[in-house]
């Protein structure tokens, strides 16, 4: 199943963390320009397989590769969860770009007018000239979010992890970044790993889905993979599949009627499984 | 009274004054720098622990009669240290931690002053060691000062990209493969070296108000990091030239008896702070004035 070309590869991933197994075997692989939701409720390992990506978090068997064979480093970009940034840092949403250029480099940035032109057109693609000479924690969260994703895809990296970006955005903001995400990563050539407790903004954009539950994971084409019987294999008992609204909702069995109903009166109700 | 000082001819001759002028600039640009630092990392608390845990290094070295910047030097840097391997093991409660060891290294200071009164050889080596005497700092201290000064800059500036990057976000550091932890000890390292230099000029109890004053100040109204540095490089040796034109000055308000530098220099710096408080909140306030303005347009 390895193609040489693959941007990540995960097999058979396992982490514990506090004698607890939070990560049970995950398996998948991204190719190069792909735009994959992570998928899975609270709790449900998201965040700690990012990190096990990112070299964070040790396996405790599998593997996990990169294009190059390498971890982390140059290669990946990184936003992660609930990141706050300080407002009383003297950061410019326009330093934190070029932070995510050069800054792990020694010493202070010689004036580089290549440099600050890279940092300009980063800027310029995620839409956030508006800003740019702002201090970057007075900055609203959609905003952040979008001088982050810049600080992250700055170096060209060949794989974007991307840990809840979409919390804390209206409907509006949501299908904005989900637009800009899918954009940047063709035109980068990054694949994207994009981790999400509700599914529904992505559906249109995702190339393909991991989806987790009680840390093990199924992945595939979004159709194949978030049917009622894939997902009630991977949760171990039954849940449905309800689609209604032009929402897809998982639900555990017994409460799926009752969801249904009540989804139809009140479109915006979601539900999770429990 | 203040323009009556380049045109006293005593006071660019004077030879404590020179030596006061000469380490308190070191200091206050040490302080500076590794103050916007510390204050970045939201480490002023453990800044100015290590200042007063220094004091006992000062207070050991009076009593036998070695270098005090050594002393303060030393003491500093073992304890800055031993709080960063803390750190690397994830001690909970870090300010707890922080409040334990200011308070056995006062304790200690304590107990050394007590000799230094009862059977050393220097007088007045509490008030010297705990608030400053700049005036009598001796000469031979100079060369050593201004060598601590280079490296705690020359560190800094190495660091100067790596530490933004880690006081944005640990873990954005770490994705771009920097070794945070290198970044954080050597950080540890220079906040050592700046305490120990404040503590030389304006003592060590004071010594947090040369290291976070300025910054503060400074980082309140800079737009970006380097416009930070230099601002609270101009604060900081602002008060500290000022604090020692205006003690030297002091001498004829009171004849025979001079108010103390350390006295000076941190009102200096405490006017500075509510300066910079006041035209911050000005700026916000004209900030949202315009941006009220262009919503209502
Ligand atoms: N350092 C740790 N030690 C022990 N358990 C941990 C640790 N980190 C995470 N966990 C546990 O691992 C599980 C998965 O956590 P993780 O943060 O990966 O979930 P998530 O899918 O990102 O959730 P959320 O949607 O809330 O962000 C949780 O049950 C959590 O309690
Ligand atoms: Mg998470």
């Amino acid at each position: 199943m390895s193609t040489v070309a693959a941007a990540l590869t995960v097999e058979r991933a396992c982490v514990e963390l506090g004698g607890r197994p939070i990560l049970r075997e995950v398996s998948f692989q991204l190719a190069p320009g792909e735009f994959c939701g992570l998928i899975g409720s609270n709790g449900s390992g998201k965040t700690t397989l990012l990190r096990a990506i990112l070299g964070f978090v040790r396996l405790d068997s599998g593997q996990i590769r990169l294009a190059d064979g390498t971890t982390a480093g140059r290669l990946v970009g990184y936003v992660p969860q609930k990141i706050a940034l300080d407002p009383g840092l003297p950061l410019r949403a326009r330093d934190v770009v070029a932070l995510g250029l050069d800054g792990a480099r020694l010493g202070p940035a010689l004036p580089s007018r290549r440099r600050a032109e890279q940092v300009e057109q980063m800027l310029h693609a995620v839409g956030a000239e508006a800003f740019a000479d702002q201090r970057v924690g007075l900055l609203s969260g959609g905003q952040q979010q979008r001088v982050l994703v810049a600080h992250a895809l700055v170096r060209r990296p060949r794989l974007l992890l991307l840990d809840e970006p979409l919390a804390n955005l209206d409907v509006r903001s949501t299908a904005e970044i989900v637009a800009l995400l899918r954009r940047l990563s063709r035109e980068y050539g990054a694949a994207v790993l994009l981790s999400a407790h509700d599914m529904n903004p992505l559906l249109p954009a995702m190339d393909r889905i991991v989806y987790l539950a009680h840390g093990s994971a199924v992945a595939g084409k979004a159709e194949e993979v978030v049917r009622t019987e894939v997902l009630s294999e991977l949760y171990g008992y039954h849940v449905d599949v309800v689609r209604v609204h032009g929402r897809v909702v998982v639900v555990a069995a017994e409460a799926s009627d009752q969801i249904r109903a009540a989804v139809a009166r009140d479109p915006v109700h979601t539900a999770s499984v429990p | 009274m203040l323009m009556s000082v380049p045109s006293n001819p005593g006071f660019w001759v004077n030879e404590p004054v020179r030596v006061a002028l000469t380490v308190g600039a070191g200091a206050a640009l040490v302080c500076a720098v590794v103050g916007c630092a510390t204050v970045m990392r939201r480490q002023a608390f453990a800044g100015h622990a290590l200042a007063d845990v220094s004091s006992a290094g000062g207070s050991a070295a009076y009593l036998l009669g070695l270098n005090p910047l050594l002393g303060f030097l030393g003491m500093a840097a073992a304890v800055a240290v031993v709080m960063e391997w803390a750190d690397m093991r994830e001690v909970r409660e870090r300010d707890l931690l922080t409040g334990v060891v200011l308070g056995a290294g006062l304790g200690l200071t304590a107990l050394l002053l007590y000799f230094d009164a009862t059977m050393g050889s220097v007088s007045g080596a509490a008030m010297t060691v705990l608030f400053g005497s700049m005036f009598t700092i001796p000469a031979t201290i100079v060369p050593v000062a201004l060598a601590v000064a280079g490296a705690a800059l020359v560190a800094s500036a190495i660091i100067y990209r790596p530490l933004l990057l880690s006081a944005l976000a640990a873990d954005l550091a770490r994705a771009q493969g920097l070794r945070v932890r290198a970044v954080t000890l050597t950080h540890a390292v220079t906040l050592a070296l700046a305490v120990s230099l404040a503590a030389m000029t304006v003592g060590a109890i004071l010594a947090t108000a040369l290291l976070i004053g300025p910054a503060a100040a400074a980082l309140r109204l800079a737009r970006r990091p380097f416009e930070a540095l230099v601002l609270a490089a101009l604060i900081g040796l602002g008060a500290t030239w000022g604090g020692i034109a205006l003690a030297y000055e002091s001498f004829y308000w009171t004849p025979g008896r001079g108010w103390p530098v350390s006295f000076f220099i941190v009102i200096l710096i405490f006017v500075a702070y509510l300066l910079s408080s006041w035209a911050a909140t000005r700026r916000g306030a004209r900030r949202g004035a315009a941006l009220y303005g262009c919503e209502g347009a």
